[in-house]
């Protein structure tokens, strides 16, 4: 096998899982910079994930092949309400933020079977019909090598992710609400004295990362599972949270870390064809993001470093 | 009334008290809007917590892993410290000590004791890696313990598939010598899996609370927990207290972990997902107000639940993950606690 043929086969894979990461930890990047931690990006996945099939589910009698894209939407919209729970907690109640995002992980995992049991009356949901498909890009799928390697065999929302990760890059870094944004999750009280409402943009960013984990999970469940069960999102949302980190709470930094671990996933999946990689045992590239996102932290590969006000709940007048 | 309101301890037990019974009043009525009944479904619940023998065993043998889970969380708390890695070091605890108890051939006296030990060295090693990390780099350990996780799940089920694999997904079963289990016990509580883990459980709890609140080196813990300039200041050594409650946190959990190799199972799956059971610790220390007593009790709350949710699904069919529901809630009332100080202060201030 060629090594370009290799390249044809990684790559597409390592995109195609790459997209739910990439919404989930810019999700995670909106959240941090305004100074919440969101250990709850997991849970919000998850409600992602099912209200992604519940409604594709309800829906694809009537709309066909856009069901699953409605569904996305929807998810987005519910699962940025239920960060809202997060947000009361963790902002208004000065709730401890990691606890609070524990309980999130819980409560979403816990009210998800619980619904699917009552409304499927067994364990998992059915499949879905309509998912959201790999295609060849007209046009670009047709260049020599790149074409094969780049632009086939992949999913729209695999270069929805990528745009929107220059999207929230433009937004944090180049506009006024970014600004405001970051300087909540770096100094609060000084953004108070110059007139910002923290708590409002704190309130906003959680629940931005709400509405893009809701969207990485429903991506990752009408397009890489087609189904809900309780061990459909089983980890992801870490991942994603990795993926910030590893990325240094920067969302290209965020969306090339996501696309690198997504490299590992399909590395550790589709591995045994490939040569070279067959030889590394399977469970080196499974574990390969978390050893690399603590080494990332130590300082081994570029030191991350938290906004400084993340974790911290802001309470006026504290010194 | 209002003496006590403004007495820090009885409020420090009255937050969980509250969180409890609101997580329950909120579980019923969830029940209710989705169409179950409430009395019957808590009324299942009730019988399979404590119901007959049988249900008494299993709920203790639930509590067991949790006590220990639960202190893991609670012993890294003091010092100031999450420890969210509770999860991993169950896991490494529980190979380590099938391991031990599959490998090999000693007498009960040594066998037992030698299988504990070295699943606490697992998960105190476990531990002490985000300890050292935090201590040394200054990265925040909730982080590098939810990556410690990961890797501990992945190569225990790599370990257990290279070295201890008997088919279908299971390691070989630890000899006799190192089992925890106990006839009297099973026959006592008709034929549960309750075992002598929670002798270990409780005598683990003490020790935490001998530690914590009777030694010299349980006060500098709890002082760098409480202010780590304060301490510095001080002339203690924040670094070391940090890397050692870490250990000793993770050493708590590696005990959970052999609870389940050496007591109910016997053996350890390869696992896909995790256990729930460090996470739940989470919870349990939480609502256990960080305390040794807390702890047992909330476990034992836990453990109760957990353990009867199937007999709630199956007399009232409720499904069981109302549990799960239930317990979120509870810690979302307990980490928000200061909604509650907030009604009983203001309760308290209109009656002066």
């Amino acid at each position: 096998m060629s090594f370009l043929e290799v390249l044809a086969i990684i790559i597409p894979a390592a995109l195609y899982s790459a997209a739910p990461l990439i919404f989930t930890a810019l999700g995670g990047v909106f959240s941090e910079r305004s100074g919440v931690v969101n250990i709850g990006l997991e849970g919000l996945m998850l409600f992602g994930a099912f209200i992604g099939i519940l409604t594709t589910l309800s829906i694809e009698d009537t709309v066909g092949p856009a069901a699953p894209w409605i569904a996305i939407l929807i998810a987005a919209l519910v699962s940025g309400i239920f960060s809202l729970l997060h947000a009361v907690a963790s902002i208004t109640l000065k709730a401890d933020q990691v606890v609070s995002g524990v309980a999130i992980n819980f409560l979403a995992a816990g009210l998800a079977v619980f619904l699917i049991k009552k409304i499927f009356n067994k364990g998992q949901t059915d499949f879905i019909a309509y998912r959201i498909n790999k295609i060849d890009i007209p046009g670009l799928s047709d260049i020599p090598v790149i074409g094969d390697i780049f632009f086939s065999r992949i999913p729209l929302t695999s270069y929805l992710a990528i745009l929107f990760a220059f999207f929230a890059w433009y937004i944090i870094y180049k506009t006024p609400f970014g600004l405001r944004l970051r300087s909540v999750g770096e100094h609060p009280m000084a953004a108070d004295t110059m007139g910002i409402n923290v708590t409002r943009m704190r309130y906003i960013g959680v629940i931005l990362s709400g509405v893009l984990a809701g969207i990485g999970g429903a991506i990752y469940a009408t397009s890489i599972s087609s189904n809900f069960s309780a061990g459909t999102i089983s980890g992801q949302g870490f991942l994603a949270l990795a993926a910030m980190i590893f990325g240094k709470w920067h969302p290209i930094g965020a969306m090339g870390a996501a696309l690198f671990f997504g490299l590992a996933q399909s590395l550790s999946l589709t591995g045994a064809q490939l040569p070279v990689i067959q030889d590394i045992p399977s469970v080196y590239l499974t574990i390969a993001p978390y050893v690399l996102t603590i080494l990332a932290l130590t300082g081994f590969v570029g030191r991350a470093e938290a906004p400084k006000a993340s974790g911290v709940p802001y309470e006026k007048g504290k010194r | 009334m209002q003496k006590l309101l403004k007495n820090e301890k009885f409020m420090n037990a009255l937050v969980p008290i509250c969180s409890a019974l609101l997580g329950l009043l909120a579980g019923a009525i969830i029940m209710l809007i989705s169409n179950y009944d409430p009395v019957k479904g808590y009324g299942a619940l009730l019988d399979g917590i404590i119901g007959r023998p049988k249900a008494i065993g299993e709920t203790i043998r639930a509590m067991t892993p949790l006590i220990l889970a639960g202190l893991a969380v609670a012993f890294a708390y003091k010092a100031g410290l999450f420890n969210i890695g509770v999860e991993g070091q169950l896991l490494v605890g529980w190979f380590a000590s099938v391991w031990v108890g599959y490998a090999l051939k000693l007498p009960t006296i040594v066998h037992v004791p030698l299988a504990i030990l070295v699943a606490a060295i697992a998960g105190g090693i476990w531990g002490l890696v985000p300890g050292l990390l935090k201590a040394r780099f200054k990265v925040h350990e909730v982080i590098v313990t939810i990556m410690m996780n990961y890797i501990a799940l992945y190569i225990t089920g790599d370990l257990i598939k290279r070295y201890l694999y008997a088919g279908n997904e299971k390691s070989y079963s630890i000899q006799k010598s190192a089992s925890l289990s106990s006839q009297l016990l099973a026959s006592l509580t008709e034929n549960s899996r309750l075992h002598f883990g929670i002798v270990v459980a409780l005598i683990a709890a003490i020790i935490m609370w001998f530690i914590l609140e009777k030694t010299t080196k349980g006060y500098e813990l709890r002082s760098v927990g409480i202010n780590q300039h304060a301490s510095m200041y001080a002339g203690m050594n924040v670094s070391r207290n940090i890397v050692l409650s870490m250990t000793i946190s993770g050493a708590f959990g590696g005990l959970a972990g052999a609870m389940e190799g050496l007591g109910t199972f016997g053996n350890m799956n390869v696992l896909s997902s995790f256990t729930g059971t460090g996470f739940d610790g989470i919870a349990v220390a939480l609502l256990g107000a960080n305390t040794s007593i807390g702890i047992i009790l909330a476990a034992a709350l836990f453990g109760g639940l957990k353990t009867a949710a199937p007999e709630m699904n199956f007399v009232a069919r409720v499904p069981s993950e109302l549990i799960d529901i239930i317990i979120s809630l509870i810690i979302f009332f307990v980490a928000s606690s200061y909604l509650i100080r907030w009604i009983f202060s203001r309760f308290s201030k209109e009656g002066e």
